[in-house]
């Protein structure tokens, strides 16, 4: 299979989006333990996840900022149709982000009373819970095909902004109402389950995460280890029920189960599921952090193949909705650039703050 | 509330509130790393003190600036679909490159908090060094984006649709040195006379501690050149105004009528169904003189102008002046400064002199004030268009009802949020060691 240069670059924004839910999601995750933190380690808890996400969460967060740059510039119509019809989730998702970040360093930072620390523990804690539902919705809104439907249903007074035409015959004004252009595409049983999913992935991901964030702490790290299964499953729970709700449906889920090329992306996401269950059962952390992120990467990129080679479901392929030529090559150029400084930069990052001799050094 | 306004009034809200951290993330750091190498170079622990005060400020007003940044990415696509959706293409180079600075940014800013004791002491500086520089690019691809927006190039527009896109040579726009020399200066400018205000205010309720004397003098060193510059780097944002954006050059010097040996207007209330601006002091041939260094000089007025493309003229003609109001005001209390310290021959001389001390508290607040009218300019004097000549503000809002609720929703998440910050900084920067 040959893939065109939109092809592409529509894939290399996909990398990046991987790249936020593995860790940008993951701090969000470290938001939902903390709202959790519970039992006679509480605190260390918290002073764990605080102290693991610190340093890295700005640069995580990078990654959504890479996404969205990348389709303006790449997919603008794209974009505009996102913008437009998920005003309302977007929304919502960005005061999230907004409360989550500046919660985090006021806590941090905070003089304050510890009453006044707690407080706004709780905001970072409940923002945390937001943002990650939100996307999800917003991703199972395009891939239900309902942003796509919602698109032919824009009168032909704003048409020209869009990227889908109104099909005269589809534009029966007295069935277009606000609802069913801006809440509903978003809002439905699956577009939920979607969202539980990906609360619960990216809740799992912090807990394996922080399970090697405990190391030299037992009990601490079995805190972790039992929140990590728990989350494990209810992923497991709310993607079963997202598969079946969607698939239910036809489109693009239906394709993801139905099939044959599909089945290696499934199955392959079955046995790091699994994997990952059994090596945190096993205590085996390391390779319980490589098994949960394969199950996240596999579970986006089984999407995303499944939605091949639409950018917006029913009709909108990512080749329609490219910018020219140029604009994507000297995108790429960017990229290519960017990286060289990027990648030995955030090897450093992770480097002073993550590997183990790191950890030796920490006075 | 008419959503166009509403949009338009969210998007002044969200860039009103970023500008100032952004601000703030590009001179901070700046400080900071200039404190740690004077740490370094005398050992003199007041400055490393220094530099982690100042470091809890930046990490602060990041994380602000972060966010609010991030939404404001996503806004343009929730505001205005359709600008994204011919804009993206052309003008989203320097996005992709400010997302690249922004993201070294994060990650040195990262080592440089966390990692004071994990790492060498030249390998701290450095990041320290990194986040400044960065911080730089990030706000100079910005403004480049905006300065696309005001002087539009690099694509040809055939039958509403922009064809033959040329990234690179959007970024080559004619506005944008001029806009992203006068931005970086401002930065500067406000961030380091607005700390240096600060702690001569508490130099005047009697401190003696060298903690507040060295932030002053540091603070000055950064912020003081700056505002001296900044005219200069004004004359040729005005220049180039004149040159490629006639009608936002006639509302900011509220000049109606096209004519040679043009006045300059100072002050004053433009009467725009009377086309004359009233109770202005006028200098003859000022502004032909300003605006293209020649004082015969034609200056079109507003009345070659067609009436629906006319900014608001007041509001862009009053925020000109408060801009270049507090410029001057800036530039001649640096200048004084810079005197008092080469003639007394440290920064000591600044803090014992308390006239000076009481100018200096006055000029505290103005560099953001001044930020905010000149971006009231720059915007409000692009009106009625959002690409300058080529696509209309009313054109690009998105469809979507009732913007009024996220305007109010955001602006009340911002203001809850403005106020939290300086609670937070009070507590972090402003007191002294021993307080």
């Amino acid at each position: 299979m040959r893939l065109t240069l939109a092809e592409f670059t529509a894939g290399v924004i996909v990398v990046a989006l991987n790249a936020y839910v593995l860790f940008g999601g993951a701090d969000f995750g470290g938001g939902v333990w903390d709202l959790l933190a519970s039992g006679p380690r509480r605190d260390k808890q918290r002073a764990r996840i605080s102290s693991a996400i610190s340093p890295i969460w700005e640069a995580n967060h990078v990654w959504l900022i890479v996404v969205v740059v990348m389709l303006f510039v790449c997919f603008p119509p794209a974009f505009a149709a996102f913008g437009t019809i998920l005003h309302i989730p977007l929304s919502l998702m960005l005061i999230g982000i907004v409360l989550r970040g500046s919660a985090f360093v006021f806590r941090s930072y905070s003089y304050g009373p510890r009453s006044q620390q707690r407080r706004w523990g709780q905001v970072f804690a409940v923002s945390s819970l937001i943002t990650p539902v939100v996307l999800g919705m917003c991703v199972g809104a395009v891939v239900s095909g309902g942003v796509g439907a919602a698109l032919s249903g824009i009168n032909a007074g704003t048409a020209g902004v869009l990227p889908v035409a109104s099909d005269p015959g589809q534009r029966a004004t007295s069935s277009v109402t606000f609802a069913s252009l801006y809440v509903r595409p978003w809002l439905s049983p699956f577009t939920l389950a979607v969202g539980a999913m990906t609360l619960a992935l990216v809740s799992f991901l912090a807990a394996t995460y922080l399970t090697i964030e405990a190391e030299g702490d037992r009990e601490l790290q079995d805190d972790f280890r039992s929140r990590a299964l728990g989350a494990a499953a209810a992923a497991a729970v709310t993607a079963t029920i997202a598969l079946v709700l969607g698939a239910s449906r036809g489109g693009v889920m239906a394709r993801l189960v139905g099939a044959g090329w599909t089945l290696p992306v499934l199955a392959g996401s079955a046995i790091a599921a699994v994997g990952s269950g059994v090596a945190l059962l096993k205590r085996r952390y390391q390779l319980a952090r490589v098994a949960a992120g394969a199950w996240v990467t596999l579970i986006l990129w089984g999407w995303v193949l499944a939605q091949f080679p639409l950018i917006i479901p029913p009709n909108l392929t990512i080749d329609d909705a490219a910018a020219p030529p140029r604009t994507l090559v000297e995108t790429m150029a960017v990229l290519v650039g960017g990286a060289l400084v990027l990648v030995p930069s955030l090897w450093y990052l992770l480097h002073v703050f993550k590997s183990r001799s790191a950890e030796r050094r920490r006075p | 509330m008419p959503d166009l306004l509403a949009a338009r009034s969210q998007m002044a809200v969200s860039l009103g509130f970023h500008i100032v951290f952004a601000v703030i993330g590009i001179g901070l750091p700046a400080l900071m790393v200039i404190a740690e190498w004077r740490w370094m170079r005398t050992g003199d622990a007041v400055y490393l003190e220094l530099a982690k005060r100042w470091s809890k400020g930046a990490a602060i007003l990041f994380a602000v600036g972060a966010v609010s940044g991030t939404v404001l990415s996503f806004e343009l696509g929730l505001l205005w679909p359709s600008f994204m959706r011919f804009a993206g293409p052309i003008v989203g180079m320097p996005f992709s490159l400010e997302g690249f600075a922004f993201f070294t940014e994060a990650i040195f800013l990262g080592i440089y908090l966390y990692a004071w004791d994990r790492v060498s002491r030249a390998a701290h500086l450095f990041a320290g060094i990194v986040v400044a520089l960065s911080g730089v690019l990030s706000g100079i691809f910005v403004v480049i984006a905006n300065a696309w927006m005001n002087t539009p190039a690099g694509f040809e527009v055939v039958g509403g649709k922009a064809i033959d896109v040329r990234p690179l040579a959007a970024m080559a726009n004619a506005a944008a040195f001029s806009q992203t020399l006068h931005m970086t200066l401002a930065a500067y400018a406000a961030t380091g006379l607005t700390v240096a205000g600060i702690h001569a205010i508490i130099l005047l309720r009697g401190s003696t501690s060298a903690f507040h004397r060295r932030a002053l003098g540091l603070a000055l060193a950064l912020g003081a050149p700056a505002a001296i510059l900044q005219p200069l780097s004004g004359d040729v944002s005005a220049r180039n105004v004149a040159k490629f954006q006639p009608a936002k050059l006639a509302a900011l010097e509220a000049h109606f009528e096209t004519q040679r040996g043009a006045p300059l207007h100072i002050g004053g209330w433009p009467d725009v169904d009377r086309r004359e601006t009233r109770w202005a002091i006028r200098i003859p041939r000022g502004l032909s003189l300003l605006a293209f260094h020649d004082a015969d000089a034609e200056v079109t007025g507003l009345d070659a102008i067609p009436r629906d493309e006319w900014p608001p003229v007041a509001i862009v003609h009053v925020a000109f002046q408060i801009m270049i109001a507090l410029g001057i005001a800036m530039a001649l209390v640096s200048l004084w400064a810079l005197w008092r310290w080469w003639r007394g021959g440290s920064s000591d001389a600044v803090a014992d002199d308390r006239l000076l001390l009481r100018a200096l508290a006055v000029v505290t607040p103005m560099g953001f004030l001044a930020i905010e009218a000149g971006w009231t300019v720059t915007e409000v004097g692009r009106q009625p268009w959002i690409v300058y000549g080529i696509l209309r503000t009313s054109d690009a809002v998105t469809p979507m009802p009732g913007l009024v609720v996220p305007f109010l929703v955001f602006t009340l998440l911002y203001l809850l949020l403005g106020v939290i910050v300086v609670y937070m900084l009070r507590q972090q920067i402003v007191r002294a060691p021993s307080d």
